[in-house]
């Protein structure tokens, strides 16, 4: 059976135990080293960026196949206060934090899919994938 | 709580990073270092991170951070042993470290770091070993 785990962020240790858990399974699916690193990295962004900005939530670590090609889906959820302007926090270089505001245009960057849902006030959902390419 | 150990040679100081780094941990760090440079009189300090599979936008951040407080307290930085997948992932995340010195491995960050301390060859005094060198073969190598 395909791995579809949740694990829960709460603190910045949670952050390297996804590391650590998307990791894995981007080596069961045999993705190629340079394509580990990069979902892997996009995790510990969009993690910290739930931590920070959405004060802890989960993520969903799920194996994908589908006809032949094999990859990595992962959900952010949290339910802070949500992103007000999306257009402007995609923006690199943009943050209401301490950061670089590289977080989620960099994680797009990085990933072969990339959807994010946020309302004011309920919280904010991002969810990417990565393909064997 | 546990740190990232710096060892003392010379004028250097040399860190390891052989772990995935929480962020309470590269903080520890970072402050660390500052106070090891001051207290050992360091001139220079070389991080190895080859040991790192992932270098994300925080520890990119920490590292440039370390150089800047490195050069403030007249140090100079030199990260070595990047992985390629962890550079291509950089560059791509749109993190191109600057400010950060790099090399490719130890022995070249090495080389580096004695060429700019004036071939000081970790003698606890750098600048005096500056002014000796003669100044045509310094001004050679820069």
């Amino acid at each position: 059976m395909l791995r579809d785990d949740t694990l829960s962020l709460r603190s910045s240790e949670d952050i390297v135990l996804i590391r650590q858990a998307v990791r894995s399974t981007a080596v069961d699916l045999r993705l190629s080293l340079v394509d580990q690193t990069k979902i892997v990295t996009a995790a510990s962004e969009l993690a910290r960026n739930t931590l920070d900005y959405g004060g802890g939530g989960t993520v969903r670590i799920e194996a994908l196949q589908d006809s032949g090609r094999r990859g990595l889906r992962l959900t952010f959820e949290d339910k802070g206060p949500g992103i007000p302007d999306l257009e402007r926090a995609l923006k690199d270089g943009y943050t209401t934090g301490n950061g670089l505001g590289l977080g989620l245009g960099g994680a797009r960057r990085l990933s072969s899919e990339f959807a994010i849902e946020s309302r004011p006030g309920e919280g904010t959902k991002v969810t990417i994938a990565r393909w064997t390419t | 709580m546990d740190r990232i150990p710096i060892l003392k040679m010379g004028d250097y100081l040399l860190v390891t990073v052989q772990v995935d780094m929480h962020d309470r941990l590269a903080m520890t760090l970072q402050e660390d270092l500052a106070d090891r440079i001051v207290k050992a009189r360091a001139r220079a300090v070389l991080i190895d991170i080859s040991a790192l599979e992932v270098v994300d936008s925080f520890i990119g951040r920490m590292l440039g951070s370390i150089a800047a407080i490195a050069r403030v307290l007249d140090a100079e930085t030199v990260v070595v042993g990047m992985r390629p997948a962890v550079a291509i992932t950089l560059v791509e995340l749109g993190l191109a470290l600057p400010g950060v010195r790099t090399a490719l491995n130890v022995e070249k960050g090495m080389e580096i770091l004695r060429r700019s301390l004036g071939h000081s060859e970790g003698n606890g005094n750098g600048a005096a070993a500056e002014s000796v060198a003669p100044p045509s073969e310094a001004d050679a190598e820069r």
